[in-house]
């Protein structure tokens, strides 16, 4: 690609003797809003501090706008970051704490100033600027950390878990505030999160990553209803993911016919892709909950557990009860293991 | 248990933290000549002898200077050490920590006979010389811990973040971490002038002719004089320390780093 503006090649990142990222290669556009995704331990965050600067690879090579930063120390990279904690600094103002790079720069007094308000606007905070960090809520700190990044024009923006230590009504301003920034400035970010419907909503692509490699990259769109493999449809909310034997299901517990053949060794369906009420298998409800324009219930069946959601307006089945499902062919996703 | 024997559980706790102090306190105000509780009649007058005995002022101005240098020279290697303890993950960082623990729990007296034996005499120091080596040692251990307890709160990402925007270490180090355990470094120091301007027993060894700390010159002075005015000073020394520890308290809340 000719607009790669940050490449990671054969990056292989480790703590001691214990390799956490083997191998990495991933290409990332400029301007464009990437995601690292993936459980705890996957390596993302380890890849995140790599292209800080914080960690120092193995081996490989890392090159932002044409430059390789490989050997690069943290201070001298041009890149922001915005800590999960927020890392902010506890005994400056938040004019201060805006500055605090600024002040690094050989700028006058004014350039700082003008920089520093201009940066607290961007995200909402004029009239803050003699409050120490502790005299804010979670929400203005972590747009203090934002413009404690943005104010320094890095080259690229990294922010680690940047929704997770807000409520859920923060966290949509802060991810529509994430994406007008972005919009805004062009600036090319990367984020982590162990969050799918974060990735989802705010990436243009997703790297998805399992024990320090990349198991699927995608736009979300497509990773969502095109996972490669089970730890992606995991992640992507198939709930019932089962091997296959020519056309059966099988599991520890037993296995269920279905009457047509995979094209790969496994089957997977989301809970709202099986079908209840009519069908060919039975099951009983072990569990039933209400939820809005569904009800989620939980089926035992000879191979365990399905998980189905049934449109609201299908009658409801008492727990205990027996009941027809179907894994329809239709929304069925075919996996290799 | 009722209420009435917790107040004399606290009555009682109370009597033997405080009694000395009182009994100090009056026996220098004794009018008479010997050092006897209850005093004698009522006078200030041994308290305004101990102005003027000349071996007290030369004595007091050398363990200020040591409590002083003694414990600048302690921060000076402690803040470093507690920050790489606390910072790296050092081969060996617990026995580090136990070895810097040691001289609270080694008796003074031992440290001071060992560093004698093998400090005092073979290098030939000046007595001024051991009596600070040997203070800055004794609360060295003070400071690496009370520093130690104020980086703790201090998360390391706040460095990195420093870092991020430019510091180098050593930059991220003063503009971030020292500002943010400046409490801690000051409780460090009351702290440690406090254990330094009281210690005994390794000064005892280490002090010579016409060179004592305040404490020692004590003892001696009670050794031929047995006249209130040690009380006197006593009182006016435990005044002093309330007085510090008073206003660390009132500064910056001293009791959260000890």
């Amino acid at each position: 690609m000719s607009d790669t503006f940050v490449s990671l090649t054969d990056l292989t990142l480790s703590y001691g003797q214990t390799v956490a990222v083997p191998n990495l290669n991933l290409d990332i556009v400029e301007g464009e809003l990437i995601a690292l995704l993936g459980p705890s331990g996957c390596g993302k965050t380890t890849t995140m501090r790599a292209i800080a600067g914080l960690l120092t690879p193995a081996s490989g090579r890392i090159m932002i706008d044409g430059t390789d930063v490989t050997r690069t120390p943290a201070n001298k990279r041009g890149i922001g970051l915005v800590f999960q904690s927020y890392a902010l600094f506890p005994h400056l103002s938040a004019f201060e704490n805006v500055a605090f790079g600024l002040r690094l720069q050989k700028l006058s007094d004014a350039q700082v100033r003008a920089k520093t308000e201009a940066g607290m606007a961007t995200v909402g905070l004029t009239g803050f600027e003699t409050r120490k960090p502790a005299e804010m809520s979670g929400g203005q700190q972590q747009r203090l950390a934002l413009a404690r990044s943005l104010v320094m024009q890095p080259k690229v923006l990294l922010l680690d878990e940047p929704l997770s230590n807000l409520d859920a009504r923060l966290r949509l301003e802060m991810r529509n505030e994430l994406q007008r920034v972005q919009k805004d400035t062009g600036i090319t970010m990367v984020f982590v999160t162990h969050d799918q419907s974060e990735a989802l909503a705010l990436a243009d692509r997703i790297v998805l990553m399992k024990d320090g490699k990349i198991e699927q990259l995608g736009k979300p769109a497509d990773l969502y209803a095109k996972p490669a493999t089970a730890f992606a449809a995991e992640f992507m909310g198939f709930e019932n993911i089962f091997r296959v034997d020519g056309t059966d299901l099988v599991s520890d517990t037993g296995r269920l016919s279905m009457g047509f053949a995979a094209q790969a060794n496994m089957l997977a369906w989301r809970p709202s892709g099986v079908s209840v009420g009519a069908g060919p298998h039975k099951g009983r409800v072990l569990a039933s909950s209400f939820a809005g324009g569904h009800r989620e219930y939980v089926l035992e069946s000879p191979i365990g557990q399905i998980k189905a959601d049934a449109p609201i307006e299908t009658p409801e089945v008492t727990l205990g009860q027996e009941v027809a499902f179907d894994l329809p062919r239709e929304t069925a996703r075919h996996l290799v293991a | 248990m009722s209420r009435l024997t917790i107040w004399v559980i606290l009555g009682v706790t109370l009597t033997f933290l405080i009694g000395p102090f009182l009994i100090v306190i009056f026996a220098g105000m004794s009018a008479g000549e010997a050092l006897a509780f209850p005093p004698q009649g009522l006078s200030l007058k041994w308290y305004a002898k101990v102005f003027t005995v000349e071996s007290f002022r030369a004595s007091f101005a050398l363990s200020l200077f040591l409590a002083i240098f003694g414990t600048l020279a302690a921060l000076a290697i402690g803040i470093p050490a507690a920050y790489a303890l606390n910072r790296y993950d050092l081969p060996g960082a617990e026995m580090i920590r136990t070895i810097v623990a040691a001289p609270i729990i080694v008796p003074g007296i031992i440290v001071g006979l060992a560093l004698l034996r093998y400090f005092v005499v073979p290098l030939d120091v000046t007595i001024t010389m051991a009596l600070f080596v040997t203070h800055a040692a004794l609360v060295l251990p003070y400071a690496v811990r009370v520093v130690s307890s104020s980086l703790n709160n201090l998360r390391s990402d706040m460095e990195e973040a420093a870092v991020i925007l430019g510091c180098t270490r050593f930059q991220a180090f003063t503009k971030v971490v020292l500002p943010n355990i400046r409490g801690g470094i000051l409780a460090a120091f009351i702290l440690g002038f406090v254990t330094s301007f009281n210690e005994v027993p390794a000064s005892l060894f280490l002090s010579g002719p016409g060179v004592r700390t305040l404490p020692i010159d004590m003892l001696s002075y009670m050794e031929i004089t047995f006249d209130p005015s040690v009380a006197a000073l006593s009182a006016l020394l435990a005044f002093m320390s309330v007085a510090i520890v008073f206003i660390a308290e009132r500064l910056l809340g001293f009791s959260r780093y000890v």
